[in-house]
């Protein structure tokens, strides 16, 4: 335990300003959602003042579009829309990058078919089947991680064949096959460490677009189920006073935008890691 | 677009006063309010166009110009811009002749005789006979129709041509009422090509003649210069827009894009009535908002369960957070304020958890676990309404666990198919229509599944009553029922709010449908 | 050059073969949703009756292989038939939207395809600087933001307050190819900042990632300066990831774009095959989802061609 806690609070100290305001946010962000419960000034649902009511009056950031208090919104938001994203995010990479790497060192014949069911998986509009299974199989929170999840692995399982594929016939690998590595050594010790720059980037990106994902899906009401908060559809419900020059939807949607930035900061700080390590 | 100097000049001298009047007030609101910092009008707003443009929240990619597939305020907007019917319901909700320009029903209200208007024509030229009659109405009846306005003509026995003017009508069982159904929104009059009602063309008697159709995306209609009736359809053209996103619809109008919209948000209405440029227009109607509770399925079966869940919500509350203060707590009957019998000294059912109590008591429950199925699909609000609800219960003990569905098939899976649901209805302009379209026994929209035997006795006794008076006791003896043992909540009457440019000029709106009964293209003009 | 013929003719037969089992899925889908077009369409006035007459109208009382087959034989022969709702020929339907969504398509990736390479390798170029915090945190938060956020600030911006540009993005057959770009350039500014993000990011991860290749750290001994190494030894061999990203981004700008089309009230492909999904419109189902799928096929094609004339290698693995 200790030569861990030692080791990571020597990265700590080595991590840039940018790293710190990343893990900050995150922290905060985590912090909020766990202990929403006891934090919070009102419960999850709970009407408690006009409806539309601005930001600074009795209400830190005043109530929403039925009286509730956005402020405990926020906090309760934060569970389900973290959890939400990072678990959907996840699975997507996990799926993708197993596939991908299987895809890229495997004979061309496993690689044609896990190809062509993934090219008629995208070759789908994104939406439309998304639309489609959800309204098939009820649009529960679960159905909704599951759809999405699918729907991103495509993506992440084309990037990890495509870089994976990019290494794998560069002259180290070519050199590691012919010393008679067996496949698994080779994706673990040659193919793995070079295509982590840019799978964690797209890890960091793949983190917002399920946002962006979540709220077009509410966008045609099949989103995360009310009352349930989540800073998605915190937005979309009170976006109209956006015209009127009012900031309210503005609260949700910054504390979307710290999150993303908060873990994008962190990706490139392991980017920068790895980058530092390699050389 | 040309646009010539006699045909700039069709407004009638006692409207155009009337718009004078209009024109003072806003004038001196303009004077209040100009230090506001509103934007100013961009180029493209183009105010001096006589073409009306009009931003609809309803219409689709899959809307047809077959009335009988009419569902939504846009179609029925443009259909009763192309089309008339034998009759209307005017701006103060009395019945009005249109095409028909009289009619006559026999003593037992079975047989009704209708004259037609000579010398109207169609866009086409042609002149209406009763064979167009004849044709348009049986393009909603007969085995081979495949109309959403079937239910409605079951009633008809038989329809025929006594001379080229007068169509004798036929009915199964009495209805004093019937000549007001002919107003319903499906029942526009078509051309009749070979027998058959040609809805294809769009080609109609109204004040506009259709100059392009794209389903879910604009609809062009250009100023009928023969139209029969004088002082209507004052817009040179029309430009009818499908604009489905609130917050669109109000950018439009806020920029000068469009001159009329439907649907005002009612979140931000406050705001957009601070906008000087903009007339706000709020009307109390018939249409409410229902959750209607399947009688034929537990626990609703029980009455008691059903009078707990009435006591159970606060309506005032519903009211003021969903509605914004634009409409008024219903009393779980459909009949509203502008309705000619609506019963005003029936007992409001009040939020009450103690009776709610009392009532599942009664039921030999403790407590009550109930799924209620929700989209907005039912109505702009409905989620949050089902989520106010929810909270409203816990107190009586009640356990609404709220179902959101998604808004895509919502009326084909969700809407009597689930025991309880959220369900929204226009209204009708008469009691009898209203009850007969959903509460009797054998209505095909009966979504309660409600089946009242003495309900239906006086139903019929009513829609046989020649006496207004005495129909007008049965109607309140009717709503009593349904208030008291029916198997709905109906939380709220919701007004009709729409948004028009500072520009457009009407006169006293209809309560009916919104935008002035769904004919604001014929009604009304501009300054 | 045989082989790339060779691949593209293998490429188009597998396409085909992809397109037939797209329909094939796509028809099951539409199937297994609950309710049919006829329960769609009559929705709140539906009667037994009703409901049998216009199943019998359309031929939905068929049995659904009956229907897949001949709808099958008959788009095979370029006829896509009817649409339920309002008895259009699906072509004319589609034809017009079509258009509209590949010019704002296009439109939008001819400004964010060349910001975001152009960014990319200047973030690659001047790497953990001000300058590359500042584009990266500047793309993330308009990449974190909804799309129909933006799109309400920008409207709030240039339509409301400024008078600019208008609210509503509605062009006709007649509108000019300049007033077309007016009307068009906030939808795809809207679009630009939900896409640019990726690409860019990408752009910057693939390039630095091959910085570290033993062949850049050679010509940075041989003295090679940052700019001439970035653009002629590191970009072509960068080149698979990011053709790869760009392709995906538009194939997202061609059928995910309903929000952007519903806000800025844009006729699009996207908001018709919604509106068609829920009205069970199978014959416009289908045939917009061809024209994604046809669309997504040629990209990839293009991206892998681009890919393979960078990384010959790529012909031959193993």
């Amino acid at each position: 335990m200790l030569p861990i806690m030692q080791s990571s609070l020597k990265l700590l100290k080595t991590a840039p300003p940018t790293a710190f305001l990343g893990l900050t946010i995150l922290t905060v962000v985590l912090f909020a959602g766990v202990f929403a419960p006891w934090i919070a000034p009102y419960g999850e649902t709970d009407v408690v003042g006009a409806p539309g009511l601005s930001i600074g009056g009795d209400f830190l950031f005043g109530t929403d579009q039925i009286g509730r208090d956005v402020f405990t919104r926020i906090l309760y938001g934060a569970r389900n829309t973290v959890g939400i994203a990072l678990l959907v995010t996840a699975m997507a990479f996990f799926i993708g990058v197993v596939f991908g790497l299987i895809s890229a060192v495997s004979s061309r014949w496993v690689d044609q078919v896990l190809s062509r069911l993934v090219d008629i998986l995208m070759a789908i509009p994104p939406l439309i089947l998304a639309l489609l299974i959800l309204t098939i199989a009820g649009t529960s929170v679960l159905n909704m991680v599951l759809v999405i999840a699918v729907l991103d692995s495509t993506r992440v399982f084309r990037l990890t064949r495509a870089v994976g594929m990019n290494v794998a016939v560069l002259e180290f690998v070519e050199l590691a096959r012919l010393r008679g590595e067996g496949t698994w050594w080779i994706v673990r010790h040659e193919i793995l460490p070079n295509i982590t720059a840019p799978l964690a980037a797209e890890f960091g990106l793949r983190f917002c677009f399920v946002f962006l994902f979540i709220s077009a899906l509410s966008f045609l009401g099949l989103g995360i189920q009310p009352p349930t908060a989540d800073w998605g559809s915190m937005v979309r419900e009170t976006s109209t006073l956006i015209s009127f020059g009012i900031a309210t939807p503005l609260v949700p949607a910054i504390c979307i935008a710290l999150l993303t930035v908060g873990v994008n900061l962190i990706v490139d700080w392991f980017l920068y890691q790895s980058g530092m390590r390699k050389e | 677009m040309k646009r010539s100097k006699d045909q700039n000049t069709v407004i009638p001298p006692n409207l155009r006063r009337r718009g004078f009047l209009k024109g003072v007030a806003g004038t001196a609101a303009l004077g209040t309010l100009a230090s506001a910092g509103w934007p100013v009008r961009a180029a493209w707003a183009s105010p001096d166009s006589d073409t009306v443009r009009v931003g609809l929240g309803h219409g689709s990619t899959g809307d047809s110009l077959d009335p009988g597939t009419y569902f939504d305020a846009y179609m029925m907007f443009v259909g009763w811009g192309l089309r008339n019917n034998l009759t209307e319901i005017g701006q103060s909700g009395d019945l009005l002749p249109e095409l028909a320009e009289s009619w006559d029903m026999s003593t037992d209200a079975m047989k009704w005789t209708f004259n037609l208007r000579k010398g109207v024509e169609f866009h086409d030229g042609k002149s209406l006979t009763a064979q167009d009659v004849v044709a348009s109405i049986n393009h909603h009846r007969g085995d081979d129709s495949s109309s959403a306005a079937r239910p409605l003509l079951s009633g008809v026995k038989d329809i025929s041509v006594l001379n080229s003017h007068t169509v004798q009508i036929r009915l199964r069982t009495p209805n004093v009422e019937f000549a007001h159904m002919l107003s319903d929104f499906h029942l526009g009059i078509m051309p009749a090509v070979d027998g058959k009602a040609d809805w294809r063309s769009g080609n109609g008697t109204g004040g506009y003649v259709l100059e392009s159709f794209e389903p879910g995306e604009r609809t062009m209609l250009r100023r009928n210069p023969n139209y029969w009736k004088k002082a209507a359809a004052h817009f040179e053209a029309a430009d009818i827009r499908v604009i489905a996103d609130h917050t669109a619809r109000t950018n439009a109008l806020m920029t000068g894009a469009v001159d009329i919209i439907d649907r005002a948000d009612l979140q931000t209405i406050h705001l957009l009535k601070q906008n000087p440029d903009i007339q706000v227009e709020q009307v109390s109607g018939t249409q409410h908002y229902s959750i209607p509770m399947h009688a034929n399925a537990s626990p609703f079966s029980d009455n008691n369960v059903r009078l707990a869940l009435k006591h159970g919500i606060d309506r005032q509350s519903i009211v003021d957070n969903i509605l914004r203060g634009h409409g008024r707590p219903g009393n779980d009957h459909p009949i509203g304020v502008s309705n000619r019998h609506h019963s005003a000294d029936l007992a409001q059912t009040s939020y009450d958890p103690d009776k709610a109590q009392y009532y599942l008591k009664k039921a030999d429950m403790s407590g009550l676990d109930v799924n209620l199925s929700a989209a907005d699909a039912a109505f702009r609000g409905a989620v949050d309404t089902a989520v106010l609800y929810q909270e409203h219960a816990k107190s009586a003990g009640i356990n609404i666990n709220v179902e959101k569905e998604p808004n895509d098939g919502y009326w084909s899976n969700v809407w009597m198919k689930k025991p309880f649901s959220m369900c929204y209805w226009g209204g009708q302009p008469t009691e009898g229509w209203m009850f007969s379209t959903s509460y009797s026994a054998n209505a095909p929209w009966n979504d309660m599944f409600w089946k009242h035997e003495r309900f239906n006795t006086l139903l019929n006794n009513a829609l046989a009553e020649r006496d207004v008076e005495q129909r007008g006791e049965l109607y309140g003896e009717l709503q009593r029922i349904v208030r008291d043992e029916g198997s709905v909540v109906i939380p709220v009457f919701a007004d009709h709010v729409f948004a028009t440019s500072a520009r457009v000029k009407h006169g006293e709106l209809a309560a009916n449908w919104e935008l002035d009964g769904l004919k604001g293209l014929e009604r009304w003009w501009f300054a | 050059m045989i082989q790339i013929v060779r691949l593209v003719a293998q490429r188009i037969a597998l396409g085909l073969f992809t397109l037939l089992i797209v329909t094939l899925l796509i028809f099951l889908a539409v199937e297994l949703l609950p309710g049919d077009f006829v329960d769609a369409i009559l929705r709140q006035g539906r009667t037994q009756e009703s409901v049998e007459v216009l199943r019998r109208q359309i031929g939905l009382d068929q049995p659904a292989y009956v229907r897949y087959f001949s709808w099958l034989t008959n788009a095979a022969q370029g006829d896509l038939g009817y649409s339920f709702s309002n008895e259009r020929p699906v072509s004319d339907l589609i034809g017009n939207r079509l258009y509209n969504t590949f010019f704002l398509a296009g439109y939008a990736a001819a400004m964010a395809v060349p910001v975001a390479l152009t960014f990319g390798i200047l973030a690659a170029l001047y790497r953990n600087s001000v300058f590359d915090r500042v584009v990266n945190i500047t793309a993330l938060s308009a990449i974190s933001s909804p799309e129909f956020l933006a799109a309400y600030i920008l409207i709030f911006v240039f339509s409301i307050q400024l008078g600019w540009l208008p609210s509503l993005a509605h062009i006709a057959i007649d509108t000019s190819l300049w007033e077309s770009l007016k009307l068009l350039f906030l939808p795809a500014v809207t679009l630009t900042l939900v896409t640019v993000a990726h690409m860019m990011r990408m752009t910057r991860a693939a390039i630095i990632n091959l910085m570290t290749s033993p062949y850049i750290e050679m010509a940075l001994l041989k003295g090679v300066g940052p700019k001439r190494l970035i653009l002629r030894h590191a970009l072509p061999n960068a080149l698979s990831p990011i053709v790869n990203v760009v392709a995906m981004n538009l194939a997202y700008l061609v059928v995910g774009v309903v929000v952007v089309e519903v806000v800025f009230v844009y006729p699009g492909l996207g908001q018709l095959l919604v509106d068609s999904v829920s009205k069970r419109d199978m014959p416009v189902v289908q045939a917009g989802c061809l024209v994604f799928a046809v669309t997504y096929i040629g990209l990839n094609l293009v991206a892998d061609i681009l890919s393979i004339i960078t990384n010959p290698r790529l012909l031959n693995p193993s």
